[in-house]
C-alpha cells in the first residue's frame, strides 16, 4: 500500500480548497435552489462568435497554433487594447493567449515570483492568486482594502506593504467580489508608489469591459512610467460571454513574456485553436455584443443594489464586474453563518465574503448574472429570510 | 422619449413605476410622465399578454395571407390596407415588399373558418388580384417569448 502522505507535495498538500465547497455541495443536492452563486455571465456567447468557431471546425482548423497564438489573434488583441485602453504592444513578442486569464495569472506569478519573494495581494478577491504564490515558495502578504474606501487599494496601504523582498502587486480591478474599480486618479497615486522599485504589476483586467458609468476602465499600464512594469491579463470569459472556450491573454514587456512563453510551451503548448479563431471574431466584430450586455448588467445592477439598501443591507455602489457586496453584518451573523442559514432555510444560494479572504467577513457576494425575474424571486426570498428572523 | 425605458416594457410590460425607476436611474414621477406622454403622443400605442392559446383545448388557429392587390391611384395601398384592417378576424395587417403586396395574419376558431372568411371577406374585395393562405401550424416564439422548449440554466449553482 502507498502511504500518499509520504508520496504528495507538501506544498501543495498545504494548500485550502475552495471557500465554496461546503455550499456548493449543499447547493447542488437541492431542488428548487435560487442561486446569486455565479462568477459567469448568463447570456449565451453570441451567435456570430460562436459560428466563427464552426466555421474554422468546418475548415479543419484544428492543429496546433504557434505557442504565443495565433499570430492574427494577437494582431486583434493588440488592436483591442489600444482602441480600449491606449495600449500598445508588439505581437510578436509582447502578447501571449493563454488558456483562460487563470493561466495566464498563474504563469505571470511563476515567470516572476521566487522563493522568498514576496508577492502583495489585495483583498477581497480572486481566490488565485494567494495558492499560486504559495505554489512557487513566495510569501502572500495580503492588504486589507476596506468599505470605506470603496475597496480600493490605497497607496498608504500599499508603501506600508511594501518591503525590500516585495517583488510583485496583484492588482485585481475591477474587482470580483467587490466590484471596486481604479479610476485613473487612483492608479497615478499607485504609480508614484511604485515608480521608483523594481515591484512589477500583474493587472488582472478580466472585467475590463464591465465598467459603469461614464468613464471607461483605464489600465494602470496606460499611466506614465508603468508600462514597463505591468503586466496586464485579460481574456474573453467575462467580455464576450465565453467562460466555457477557455481563453484569455497576457500582455506586457517581451523579457517578462518570454519566460511565460516557455512556462506556457511546456505545460499547455497552446491555447485551443478553435477558441483562437473564435476570439478573433470577437476582437474584430463584438463591440456592439459587449454594449448590450453591458446595458442589461447596469439595469440588474440598480436592480439589486436597490433590492438589497431596501432590505436594511450597507451596500456600497459596484462601479465595475456583475457582483454586489453587501454587507450583512446588521443581522449580528457571520458571513458563512448567514449564507448557510439562507441556504437552508429559503434555497438562496451566495457566497460568503470570507471565500475571497479573510476581509470578506461581514458581507456576501452576490452575483447578477442572471434574469431580472430570478434577482427579484431570490430578493423577495431574502425579505422573507430577514422578516422570519425578526420574529 | 425614452428608448432604454420603451426596450424595458418592450421585454415586460406589466413591470411597475417603482421596478422601472429603479432600473433605469430615473425618479418613479419621470417614470410615470414619460409613459403618459409617450402614450399620448402614440408611441406606445397598447399592452398585451403573450398567451399560448395552444394549450387549450378550444385553441385558435391562425394564418398568414399574402394579399396581391391593384393599388389605388393617389391612395396606393392605404385604402384597401385600412378595409382590411376593420375585421376583427384580422390581427396584423403589412404592406410588403417582394412578391405579394398585403401581409394578413386572421385569427379564427377553426381551420374552416379561416379559409371561409378569406374567400368570402377577402378575395372578394375588388382590389385584390389574389390571395394564399398559409396556416400556422406550430408556434415556437411569438414577440420575443419562446413558446416552446425551456431553456435551462446550464451553469454550476455556484463558482468563483
Amino acid at each position: 500500500m502507498i502511504d500518499y502522505n509520504q508520496v504528495l507535495n507538501p506544498d501543495v498538500v498545504r494548500i485550502k480548497p475552495s471557500g465554496i465547497r461546503k455550499f456548493f455541495d449543499i447547493a447542488e443536492q437541492m431542488e428548487d435552489v435560487i442561486s446569486l452563486g455565479v462568477g459567469e455571465p448568463d447570456f449565451p456567447t453570441p451567435w456570430h462568435i460562436r459560428r466563427a468557431g464552426i466555421r474554422s471546425l468546418e475548415q479543419s482548423k484544428t492543429r496546433y497554433t504557434s505557442n504565443w497564438g495565433l499570430m492574427q489573434l494577437r494582431r486583434e488583441i493588440n488592436e483591442f487594447v489600444g482602441r480600449k485602453y491606449g495600449l500598445s504592444y508588439d505581437p510578436e513578442t509582447e502578447i501571449i493567449v493563454t488558456v483562460g486569464g487563470s493561466e495566464a495569472i498563474d504563469g505571470c506569478i511563476h515567470a516572476v515570483v521566487g522563493p522568498g519573494d514576496e508577492v502583495i495581494i489585495p483583498q477581497p478577491s480572486f481566490v488565485c492568486y494567494e495558492p499560486i504564490t504559495t505554489l512557487v515558495g513566495g510569501v502572500p502578504v495580503i492588504i486589507e482594502t476596506k468599505a470605506e474606501d470603496e475597496f480600493r487599494l490605497t497607496p498608504e496601504q500599499l508603501r506600508a506593504a511594501i518591503t525590500p523582498r516585495t517583488k510583485a502587486l496583484i492588482l485585481p480591478f475591477p474587482c470580483n467580489p467587490t466590484g471596486a474599480v481604479m479610476r485613473r486618479e487612483h492608479l497615478e497615486a499607485i504609480a508614484e508608489v511604485l515608480k521608483d522599485t523594481n515591484i512589477i504589476v500583474i493587472s488582472d483586467e478580466i472585467y475590463a469591459e464591465l465598467t459603469f458609468g461614464a468613464v471607461k476602465h483605464v489600465s494602470i499600464a496606460a499611466i506614465d512610467g508603468m508600462r514597463e512594469r505591468t503586466i496586464v491579463i485579460n481574456g474573453f470569459s467575462k467580455t464576450f460571454s465565453m467562460t466555457g472556450w477557455r481563453l484569455g491573454y497576457a500582455c506586457g514587456p517581451a523579457p517578462i513574456i518570454q519566460q511565460m512563453v516557455k512556462i506556457h510551451q511546456y505545460a499547455i503548448m497552446c491555447a485551443p485553436t478553435l477558441s483562437q479563431y473564435a476570439a478573433v471574431e470577437a476582437l474584430k466584430n463584438g463591440d456592439n455584443d459587449i454594449a448590450d450586455m453591458l446595458e442589461k448588467y447596469d439595469i440588474r445592477r440598480r436592480l439589486i443594489v436597490n433590492g438589497f439598501r431596501r432590505l436594511g443591507f450597507a451596500c456600497h455602489e459596484p462601479q465595475g464586474a456583475f457582483y454586489v457586496f453587501p454587507s450583512i453584518q446588521s443581522t449580528g451573523l457571520s458571513s458563512e453563518e448567514f449564507c448557510e442559514q439562507l441556504l437552508y432555510s429559503k434555497r438562496v444560494a451566495l457566497v460568503p465574503g470570507t471565500a475571497f479572504g479573510q476581509g470578506g467577513e461581514g458581507f456576501i457576494r452576490a452575483s447578477y448574472c442572471y434574469s431580472v425575474d430570478h434577482l427579484n424571486t431570490a430578493l423577495a426570498r431574502i425579505e422573507a429570510f430577514l422578516d422570519e428572523r425578526k420574529r | 422619449m425614452n428608448l432604454q425605458l420603451l426596450n424595458l416594457l418592450d421585454e415586460n410590460a406589466r413591470r411597475s413605476v417603482s421596478e422601472l425607476a429603479v432600473m433605469t436611474g430615473l425618479s418613479e414621477d419621470e417614470v410615470r410622465t414619460e409613459i403618459a406622454e409617450m402614450e399620448r403622443e402614440g408611441l406606445i400605442r397598447g399592452y398585451k399578454a403573450v398567451i399560448d392559446w395552444e394549450r387549450l383545448d378550444s385553441a385558435y388557429v391562425s394564418a398568414l395571407i399574402e394579399l396581391r392587390v391593384t393599388p389605388q391611384p393617389d391612395l396606393g395601398f392605404e385604402q384597401i390596407a385600412e378595409r382590411v384592417m376593420q375585421y376583427s378576424e384580422v390581427e396584423t395587417v403589412y404592406l410588403m415588399s417582394g412578391g405579394y403586396d398585403l401581409c394578413v395574419i386572421v385569427k379564427g376558431r377553426t381551420f374552416q373558418e379561416v379559409a371561409m372568411f378569406v374567400a368570402k371577406e377577402l378575395a372578394t374585395m375588388p382590389s385584390v388580384i389574389s390571395t394564399a393562405t398559409h396556416f400556422v401550424l406550430r408556434r415556437y416564439k411569438e414577440l420575443d417569448v419562446e413558446l416552446c422548449g425551456s431553456h435551462s440554466d446550464d451553469r454550476r449553482k455556484m463558482s468563483l
